[in-house]
Order: structure tokens, then sequence, then C-alpha cells
């Protein structure tokens, strides 16, 4: 596929905010409309990444609030649970 | 437009698409899965309780004492037959996934450890039974990632990211596959098939306080209705009576099985008054209701006195960490509250839908072709659904916790069972209906249309159309108020017309996909709300105060809602079993 312009990407990033768990959809969407714009390009990088999480991951990591192994992925775990 | 053909097409990649698509794989049949989202991300991942088996490892049980429970936990509208076969089956289907590597959690003797959950008995109604089986708290992902694995080893072929826009059909009936959209190119394709199955799951979406998550909008079942097929059994829609108040999310029914119990505003226990003996752990449709009846008489918590709660505190912070991790991390997130500390806000959420599109116990498509008996339940050739998108009937009026786990993953692979025989007594694709593709093609395009008057947006009318829906057709359920909630949905449903994208890209247009479940949920609201103000009974799920008490004598049949001219017709329950003896109906004192 050809490169996404920005607006296009933040729209493919929308629909990988679709979960199959409820309190993902209600976190991750939140966060990609009212934060995500404003992070340096590391962080919507780490985002990016994050996204391609399993749901269960990404439970334990924003909801559970356990410690990932993935070290490049914390900063933005903690941000989004700050928020 | 691009066109492919596939032996077999499968919509929807949960646990019910994805244990059929692995019978058609592993039979190297052509199969193509279809998912809006990306597999492992189906709603199933969010089953977390568990699934039922009578496997007997904690205590005594029996597949009859399963079925007897489903039976009863129905209300008596479940269908015998489907209900006694899918009993008997759950015991080898666990079997198999744990050989194909679900986790689950073991006892100290190796074998699986089995929990109590509601409606669960010993003995045909006698003392509690332990018979969910789950994988810790992540049963759901760990069923549909070891699925998935053995899909992508069988060489199914997904279509991950596209969405089914409606079903081509001839004018024979015949279904000939799907018009879909790759979300990412906004390009249409077109899938022809064999046969398909349709496995999109529930349509929780159609309530403002709903547990499911966002893509559960009922596309299938709406599908099914554009296409002609009715819909069975729509009234009855479970509200799980735990979720967290003002949100939706689910506080498990496992809280209440570790010993977790409701209280209310007095801090009484009340369950005690509505259930003397299963108390916290009946069947749910009767704590939804003791919970709404506490709130309507006053005995409501919080400042608006609008929600009950939940006391776990007392089991204490080690047992809560260990068997309930999650539920308390929830808690601090969702309500702002710690449940090792405080009680947990609850209130009656949106959660299953025990109606769906109607099959037999091979999960074959069925409808009425005539008024005769034998008539009623004529098979669509090719045609086939599983999963919470169908009805076979096995939850009746109600279903039992653990036991949609178990519908999914019993009924997805007969369906494939069945389909293999089928696409070999017809191995031909049938010629393609190029009326049918267009009006397809429309309905995909209309959005883009000059509006007639003014625009509206999807969001808008969206809650517009849930706060209805929870208005009219949600817990309690009397005569004005729901014929004045199908009058406000036929006219709300008018709007839908005007409704335009405010952003018309191609690449990932969420826009036009919101657009396109939205008129989803409008049809599946309209079935709920037309089957639920006709049904002049309380049964299950379907409770109203003006008919109290079940009507065995009218009202013991299937409801069938045909989406031209909002039509219900009416089907016999099938009460007897393939083997054992009828359950007869009797009054559900728990
Ligand atoms: C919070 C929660 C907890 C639950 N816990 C339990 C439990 O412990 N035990 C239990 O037995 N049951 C439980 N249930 C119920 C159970 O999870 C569901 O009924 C079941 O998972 C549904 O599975 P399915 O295969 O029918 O559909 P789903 O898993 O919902 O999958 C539907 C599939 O269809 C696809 N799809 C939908 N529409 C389209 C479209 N238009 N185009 C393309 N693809 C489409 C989706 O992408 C998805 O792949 C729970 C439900 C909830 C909400």
């Amino acid at each position: 596929m050809s490169r996404l312009t920005p607006a296009e990407e933040k729209a493919r990033l929308r629909w990988q905010c679709r979960r199959g768990l409820l309190e993902l959809d209600f976190i991750l969407a939140e966060f990609l409309e009212q934060h995500y714009d404003d992070l340096s390009d590391a962080l919507q990088q780490q985002f990016v990444c994050l996204l391609e999480q399993s749901d269960p991951d990404l439970q334990r990591w924003l909801i559970s609030a356990e410690l990932t192994d993935f070290l490049e992925l914390r900063e933005v775990i903690g941000l989004i649970r700050r928020l | 437009m691009k066109t492919v053909q596939f032996d077999a097409l499968i919509i929807g990649a949960g646990g019910a698409g994805m244990n059929a698509a692995l019978q058609l794989a592993d039979a190297q049949l052509q199969v193509a899965v279809v998912s809006k989202v990306f597999p492992t991300r189906s709603h199933t991942v969010a089953a977390q309780g568990g699934v039922n088996a009578a496997l007997g490892n904690v205590m005594a049980d029996k597949w009859h004492w399963h079925m007897f429970d489903t039976v009863k936990g129905s209300d008596y509208l479940g269908d015998q037959d489907a209900i006694e076969h899918m009993c008997r089956e759950a015991i080898p289907t666990v079997y198999e996934l744990e050989h194909n590597g679900v986790p689950f959690s073991r006892l100290d003797n190796g074998k699986i450890y089995q929990r109590p959950f509601g409606g669960q008995s010993q003995e045909f109604g006698g003392k509690q039974a332990a018979r969910t089986c789950a994988a810790a708290d992540r049963t759901g992902h760990a069923i549909l990632h070891s699925l998935y694995q053995q899909n992508i080893r069988a060489k199914t072929h997904f279509f991950d990211e596209y969405f089914a826009v409606d079903l081509i059909r001839d004018e024979e009936g015949f279904i000939l596959g799907v018009l879909a959209l790759e979300i990412a190119t906004g390009e249409p394709i077109l899938i022809e098939s064999k046969a398909t199955l349709i496995a999109t799951g529930g349509g929780g979406q159609v309530y403002r306080t709903t547990s499911n998550a966002h893509i559960n909008t009922g596309d299938g079942m709406a599908m099914a209705l554009r296409a002609g097929i009715p819909l069975q059994d729509m009234e009855f829609f479970q509200f799980h009576p735990t979720g967290i108040a003002g949100k939706g999310m689910l506080i498990t029914e496992g809280v209440r099985g570790e010993g977790g119990y409701l209280i209310n505003s007095e801090g009484e226990r009340f369950m005690e008054r509505y259930a003397s003996m299963a108390k916290d752990l009946a069947s749910r449709d009767v704590v939804s209701r003791a919970i709404v009846t506490e709130i309507n008489e006053g005995r409501g918590c919080g400042p608006n006195k609008d929600h009950v709660l939940l006391k776990v505190d007392h089991l204490g912070e080690e047992v809560v960490a260990k068997r309930l991790p999650s539920i308390r991390e929830s808690s601090r997130i969702f309500a702002g509250i710690d449940p090792v500390e405080e009680p947990i806000p609850v209130f009656p959420t949106a959660h299953y839908m025990m109606g769906g599109i109607p099959t037999d116990r091979f999960a074959r498509v069925v409808m009425p072709l005539g008024e005769e008996q034998d008539e009623q339940n004529a098979v669509i050739p090719g045609l086939y659904a599983a999963g919470e998108c169908a009805c076979a009937s096995v939850h009746g009026a109600n279903r039992l916790g653990g036991n949609s786990l178990l519908d999914i993953l019993v009924f997805g692979r007969l369906a494939g069972k069945d389909i293999i025989d089928y696409v070999k007594n017809n191995p031909e694709h049938r010629p393609l209906n190029q009326a049918s593709v267009d009006r397809a093609l429309y309905r995909l395009n209309r959005w883009e249309l000059p509006p007639e008057g003014e625009a509206l947006s999807v969001n808008e009318l969206r809650c517009e159309l849930q706060k209805l829906m929870e208005d009219h057709a949600g817990v309690f359920r009397s005569e004005e108020v729901m014929q004045k909630g199908v009058l406000k949905l036929q006219a709300l449903r008018k709007k839908l017309a005007q409704v335009r994208l405010q952003h018309r890209g191609k690449v990932f247009n969420t826009a036009r996909i919101e657009a396109l479940e939205l008129e989803n949920l409008f049809d599946i609201g309209m079935a709920i709300a037309v089957a639920a103000a006709n049904r002049k009974e309380s049964r299950g799920a379907h409770a109203r105060p003006d008919y109290p008490k079940r009507d065995d004598q009218n009202w013991m049949k299937h409801s069938l809602y045909f989406q031209q001219g909002d039509r219900l017709s009416y089907k016999a329950v099938r009460s007897t079993p393939l083997s054992v003896e009828s359950f007869p109906p009797k009054e559900r004192i728990y």
C-alpha cells in the first residue's frame, strides 16, 4: 500500500482502537482523540506499536497496571495510565 | 469490481467463525474468513468467565443435569433437541480445546479447575454445581488465539479488516456470497461462495449501557433481515446484573461465585428475599430484575439512588488479588473506587442477545415457508449461522453464564461439518445475481448522495437510538412504554435517510463504517422493540409488570420478526429432546 497521509494514518489508528473489550475501546479512543496529536514522534510511534499488541496484554498493562517487559512501550503506557 | 470465489465463506472471526473455518480448512476446502477487525480482537476475547461442560472435576456432574439447568434457565423457551445436543457435545468440545492448546486453569490433581456460576445445579435443581472451565481470566483470548493459530496452519484465507455490507442473493433465495468493503482502501469486493456462515456476534451497542465492545453492532443479523430472513426471539436481551454503573463494563459473575454479594442503600443483602436458595448466584434475569426493583422502590444507592452495591471487601485483599485481579483495577479506573475497601456501584448492563438468525441444531438457517407445522423450519440451502448472531435455540428466554462460549464453539464446529457435506453435494457456484449486487452497492454509496433537507450526523442519531432503546426496551417493560417506543423508533428510523458522511475519504474512513453500523443497529433495534411490545407475558429476560407471569398456554412459542412491514409471526418450541424425556415447564424458583 502507498504511504498514508497524516490524516489517513490517524484514521487507520482510529480503526485499530476498535477492540474486543469495551474498556479498551474507551481508553484507547479517548487517548487517540485527545492526546495523540500533541505527542512527540517517538511517543506516537510507541502508541502505534502498542495498538499492535493483544487485548489481554493491553488490559494487563493499561488496566491491571502490570509492568510490561516491552521496555520501549513503558513510557506511553505510563502516560495513558496517568491521563 | 474485484471478485473472488471460495468454497465456503465465513463472515466473522470470533469463536464461532474460527471453529467453523478450522473444520473446513482441515477438510481441504477453500475457505474465506471475513472480519471487520483483526480476528483476535473479536469480542470473544472479552469472555473471561469461562465455558460450561459437565466434566465433574470439582464435584459430581452430568450432561443431563447441565441440560436440565439450561432448559430451566431458558424459561422453557429453548429447543430441547438443540440443548441436549449442546450439553452432550460440551464435554468433547472442551477436551478438544485443551488438546488444541488452550491453557485451562487446573486443580492440584492436574484436572481442569471448574468454578460455580449462576444457574448451575446438581441432581436436577439440587445443590450448586461447579461446571465452568476457565483459562485464568482470559478464557476467550486463549480460545481465539489457539483457533487463529490452527487456522493459519490449516491455510484458511483471512480477509482482515473487511466490512461485510450485504448478502448477495438470487431470486430463488440462495445466498451467493457477500459484498464487502476493504476498510483500508474503501474498495468494494465481491466474495462468491457455495456456502456461507454468518458468525458476526451480538449487538449490545443498540443500548446505551452495555458490556459489549463498539464492534458489536449486529451486522450479520441486519444483513439477514435485509435478505428477507426473519430474526427469532429478539425480545430476549439479557441484561447482566452487574455492570459498572453509568459505564456498562462488566463485573463478572465470577465475583459472586467467589463470594461477593449485592447490598441496597440499607446495607441489606437483598437477594436473600428474591432467591432464598441461590441468592446472589440466581439466574441473571432474576438478579437484574431484583436490582431494578430495589432502585424503583427507593432503595438505590448514591446521590441519585440509581444503582446498588456489590460487596467484595469481606473476601480480603489476597483473594481479590489472586482470583479477581482485573476486577480490582477496572473498578479503580472506571468507577473510581478500590473494591478491597469499598463496594462497587453496579447497574444492569445490556449484555447478551438470546435471539438471532433462526437455525436448526446443525446451524442451518431455517425459516417458515408456510403456515403448516412441517413448513415452519424450512432449511435455506447453503446458509448457516452460529454464535451470538444465531438462535438455535439453546438459550431460549435467558442464557446461563458460561453457556455462550459453549454455544459458539459447538455450533461453529457443527456448521463447519455440515458445510463440508453441503459443498460436496453442491460443487458448483450458482450464477451471480447482478440486481442483488447493485442493491448492496447502492447501500454502500448512498451516504454520499446530496441530502434531502438537513444532513444528520451518525453520532447524534446513534445516541438517540441507544437512549430510546434503553428507555423503551430495557429491563422493565410495560405496554405503554413499549408501544410508545415502537412508534418513536419508527419515526427515528426515517431520519436515517438524512444521515450523511462528514468525511468522504476512502482510506480507513471509519465514518462510513459507523454509518453502515448505525443502519444495522436500527434494523435490530426495531426487531427487539416490535417483538418485545407484542409478547404479553413475562418469561426469562422479558419481564413485564403488566403481565407478571409466564403464560405457557399462549406464549410458549418463538417469535419471528420480518423486516418488511415490521411483521411478526410465531413458531412452536421444540420440546422433544433427542434421547431423554422432555422437561415439562415448571415455575422457575432459585
Ligand atoms: C464482557 C463479556 C464477557 C463475557 N463472558 C462470557 C463468559 O465468561 N462465558 C461465556 O460463555 N460467554 C461470555 N460472554 C458472551 C460471549 O463472549 C459472546 O457471546 C461470544 O464470544 C460471541 O462469539 P461469536 O463468535 O458469536 O462472535 P464475536 O466473538 O463477537 O465475533 C464476531 C466476529 O464477526 C466479525 N464481524 C461482525 N460484523 C462484521 C461485518 N459487518 N463484517 C465483517 N466482520 C464482521 C467481527 O470482526 C468478529 O470477528 C461475554 C460477553 C461479554 C460482553
